[in-house]
């Protein structure tokens, strides 16, 4: 049993319905007791979708139990596949159901719909969302290709454009709308055409016709790293390896596809237009330089942010962590390279106490450590899934792709002072409308947040307090908790001008 | 469809036939109702004992997580629980010392019960009384949350029931002592106090209380008055332990309001000249309120999926107060004893369907075009999609409605979404 306040990820389940809600033509029949059905608010609520999600539950009581549950299933199964005509039904059970073991699988089959039926194991006492996702995925795809030949695709004329599939990208992800559209963009200017995007979009037929494009472009493995893998043993086809989040991973990206696809990279980076590389070199983002960030979502996301956050905008990484154990190693390998602890875990409270911490002057999370952020009064800027209605926006907001660079240029720096402003403030610090409870401009007038309770209460001798008051205050906060920590760590009470001083020089860069 | 229901003017819709329905319900379970009663009992935990389907619908349908540490939590079964390889109880013992020892001001636990714990049958009533044995100072309770036994609301049904048998018992000789039934928004709690007050009833307790140490008594001269429609379990715990029941309409609307606060009333032999000295004001400043709101709405088709067994005395209070008609009037569940008064009230031929087969219902529903249409999250934005004005159901459990001075506020829940319509239309 693990104790739970809030959850990175829903069940497995969920995930299935990220996938079935992205397509279209599919329909899921969800062996759930009453209440389950929450899960269609996400959809409906969370990304606004103008449509149910195409589910439909069993919604079995306590008085079902012991009468016919197999029963009540193939009924909800049989009215579904009446009702919604679709071309694929995928069934399945969550968690409750799982335990009364009453095998959708089987029952489906019985019911000899005219159609292809995918059953899901997902276990929902092992497993969750991302995971879900990525199995249903795959196992829709190894279903509508069940029967094809497994040989390389080599139908394109020679004359013909290379073509390649974007996987991954389903219900409920984040930007995954707008990161599809970016690529599709991008590739089609280096001269490849998009054969098939899914889930997103897609039909079970869609599925069938996969292996005819060259490669895959493998956009999120969290959700399509097992389909893309089985396609390659299956099928020969080659998918993408990096994830093209940021200016320098994008044109590695177009490097790679490019490659795949037997074409000139050059010309097309040459004529690359992102303007997130130079506005980080401008003079104005100076004050960016190290500035300590904690990084914190889903794997991939976490991963390319943290890449972006250190090279290309001159951020020091000081904590890299991610919800997906699925992803622990490529994690811990990304962390090794900022020499930081990797923080891999979906508890919470053990990603608050972190940031607690280390003080970190930008979070880069989810919207659990834009809660945490806005409680200890520190920047944030969320990176990853799990979503919120804000994570929707009306406006075109991709995170990969050139125009995602920018994307990401703007939200990770806008919740930070602007530069020239920090500045300003500096030079008249004292002055009546310019002191240290003012926030900044940009952000409103809203009360600061109260310092988190210190176990350790540090008495300062009346002269270092002065001194402390002299220093700017937006790097006051910093001096008093740098120089706190120095007298804590040597047991030096009080603090004198002179301890200010020796804490400066050591925690000095 | 077909009218099925004989118009019978004089007594509204108490014989009436109720169209029963099952098939997906698209409803939330009861253990949402943790939502608004760890707001209301300051200083109570509520610890799911369930999965992390449990978990994701509580912070789903809270919508935010605006409480860094918030009173509820989940303790999520796991494999090893179910394969035996550890001991469910001895894991729930861990996990309930670890949150007790985080939150030391916590003096009210409860273990709620979800699908998985029902279906595997763990003992929450065998575990509580254990962990009350072995934590001083903390009340350890449990009750069920789960959907395959509740339906939204009827989780604090299930919640109150699991309070009665702790509520301290009234001494034999004690004088007749009112008790309000319900969680209600603290704002509308006052108010209510102050008119009884005004009318010379008293004393008033509520249930459930703001705290935990504030139990109310109950007993033999305990009348008690039900501020919610959903608390059928609750009542009958109550009435074992002596408590009678006041008969009444809601305190939804003018009209539910007096007739809620009449029934207080006439059990206390307060005279009429005082209930109207006590009320005129308010009934009359609550008319003028609504009369602004009674134009907009007025003929207007209402529909109702069921959500929250508020549906009869909304549309009670819409009817007869703001002159909407009803096309449907859906209810997870229908007490008839606990609604007797609201179906008598409610316009005969109306018609009422409990349970639901959702696909069926929105057939039914797009079929009617009604003018507005009550329904769950999971519904509302596909329907206004469809061009239908939606109200969700939900803002109708979270928002103060009840009283005299809120009954323009629950009006306008209902006149905002057509005339939010009406604009971007024009």
């Amino acid at each position: 049993m693990q104790l739970t306040l809030w959850t990175y990820e829903g069940p497995p389940h969920v995930g299935a319905m990220r996938v079935a809600t992205a397509m279209e033509g599919v329909h899921y029949v969800l062996h759930a007791p009453q209440g389950d059905t929450y899960a269609d608010l996400l959809f409906t609520m969370i990304e606004r979708l103008p449509k149910r999600p195409p589910v439909t539950y069993t919604t079995f009581q306590a008085r079902d139990l012991g009468g016919d549950t197999a029963e009540l299933f193939k009924t909800a199964a049989r009215d579904a596949y009446a009702r919604f005509s679709p071309q694929a039904m995928l069934v399945g059970a969550s968690c409750t159901a799982e335990l009364i073991q009453d095998d959708p699988g089987g029952l489906a089959r019985a019911l000899e719909l005219p159609i292809p039926v995918v059953p899901l194991e997902l276990p929902s006492y092992q497993r969750k969302e991302n995971w879900g996702a990525a199995e249903t995925f795959y196992q829709l795809v190894r279903a509508m290709l069940a029967d094809a030949p497994r040989t390389a695709y080599t139908g394109r004329a020679a004359a013909a454009r290379p073509r390649c599939n974007l996987l991954g990208a389903t219900a409920l992800g984040f930007r995954h709308r707008d990161d599809v559209r970016e690529l599709r963009t991008l590739l089609g200017q280096l001269g490849i055409d998009i054969h098939i995007v899914a889930p997103l979009g897609a039909t079970p037929d869609d599925l069938k016709r996969l292996p005819e494009a060259d490669f895959n472009v493998l956009m999120y493995p969290e959700t399509a790293g097992l389909a893309a893998g089985w396609l390659t043993r299956q099928f020969g086809m080659p998918a993408t390896k990096t994830i093209p989040i940021g200016a320098k991973a994008t044109r590695e990206f177009v490097a790679e596809v490019a490659a795949l696809a037997g074409l000139d990279a050059d010309t097309a980076l040459a004529a690359a237009d992102s303007r997130s590389p130079w506005y980080a070199r401008s003079v104005d983002s100076t004050y960016l330089t190290d500035k300590r960030v904690f990084v914190f979502g889903d794997a991939t996301h976490a991963i390319a942010a943290a890449r972006v956050a250190s090279e290309e905008f001159g951020f020091q990484v000081v904590g890299l962590g991610s919800y997906a154990r699925e992803f622990a190693r490529e994690l811990r390998e990304a962390a090794k390279r900022y020499g930081v602890e990797p923080l891999i875990t979906d508890d919470y409270l053990e990603v608050e106490a972190k940031v607690a911490e280390l003080q970190p002057e930008l979070v880069l999370g989810t919207q659990m450590e834009r809660h945490i952020a806005k409680r200890l009064g520190i920047p944030c800027a969320v990176i990853s899934a799990p979503v919120h209605v804000q994570d929707f926006p009306a406006r075109y907001s991709p995170q990969m792709g050139f125009e995602g660079a920018n994307v990401l240029f703007d939200t990770w720096v806008h919740p930070l002072m602007m530069g020239l402003e920090e500045h300003l403030i500096g030079m008249f610090r004292g002055d009546f409308e310019f002191h240290e409870d003012a926030a900044p401009s940009h952000l409103g007038h809203g009360q600061p947040a109260p310092r988190p309770a210190a176990a350790w209460v540090a008495a300062w001798v009346q002269d270092a307090e002065k001194e402390l008051a002299k220093i700017p205050f937006f790097v006051r906060g910093k001096a008093r908790r740098n120089t706190e920590r120095y007298a804590q760590e040597r047991g030096i009470a009080p603090i004198t001008l002179e301890t200010l001083y020796d804490a400066k020089a050591h925690f000095g860069r | 469809m077909s009218p099925v229901i004989p118009i019978r003017a004089e007594i509204g819709c108490a014989d009436a036939p109720v169209l029963r329905e099952r098939g997906q319900r698209e409803v939330f379970c009861g253990l949402t109702g943790i939502i608004w009663l760890h707001r209301k009992i300051q200083d109570a935990f509520f610890l799911v004992v369930g999965s992390r389907t449990c978990a994701h619908l509580i912070q789903s349908a809270a919508g935010v997580m605006i409480f860094a540490e918030p009173r509820f939590a989940t303790a999520i079964i796991d494999e090893r629980d179910l394969a035996g390889l550890a001991d469910a109880h001895t894991e729930l013992d861990r996990v309930v010392t670890r949150l007790l020892e985080r939150r030391p001001e916590i003096k009210l636990l409860f273990l709620v019960g979800s699908c998985p714990s029902e279906v595997i049958k763990l003992d929450l009533s065998r575990a509580a009384a254990r962990l009350s044995a072995h934590t001083p100072g903390v009340r350890i309770l449990n009750y069920s949350g789960s959907g395959i036994e509740t339906t939204f609301t009827q989780g604090e049904d299930a919640c109150l029931a699991a309070l009665v048998p702790q509520l301290p018992a009234t001494p034999p000789e004690a004088p007749p002592a009112l008790m309000v039934v319900g969680a209600l928004a603290d704002v509308v709690e006052d108010q209510f106090a102050r008119l009884f007050a005004e009318l010379g009833i008293g004393p008033v307790h509520f249930f459930p209380p703001r705290s935990a140490a504030a139990l109310p008594p109950v007993g033999a001269g305990t009348r008690y008055l039900l501020a919610q429609p959903f608390l059928g379990d609750a009542a009958r715990a109550l009435e074992a332990r002596g408590a009678q029941r006041l008969a009444a309409p809601f305190p939804l609307g003018v009209e539910g309001t007096t007739a809620w606060l009449q029934a207080a009333a006439s059990a206390w032999s307060v005279a009429p000249e005082r209930f109207e000295q006590a009320t005129a004001a308010k009934r009359e400043r609550a008319r003028r309120a609504l009369a602004r709101h009674a134009t907009e709405l007025a003929g207007k088709r209402l529909f109702f999926f069921p959500d929250s067994q508020l549906e009869l005395p909304l549309a009670r209070f819409l009817a007869r107060e703001l002159g909407a008609a009803l096309v449907e009037v859906g209810t997870p569940y229908l007490h008839r004893q606990h609604m007797a008064e609201e179906l008598a009230l409610l316009p005969a031929g109306t018609l009422l369907s409990e349970g639901q087969d959702v696909e069926r219902q929105l057939d039914r529903c797009r079929a009617a075009r009604p003018d507005i249409v009550v329904c769950g999250l999971g519904l509302a934005n596909p329907l206004e999609a469809e061009g239908l004005t939606t109200k969700w159901a939900i803002e109708l459990v979270f928002t103060p409605i009840h009283g005299y001075d809120q009954a323009a506020d629950l009006a306008e829940l209902f006149t905002r979404p057509l005339r939010r319509r009406m604009k971007l239309v024009a």
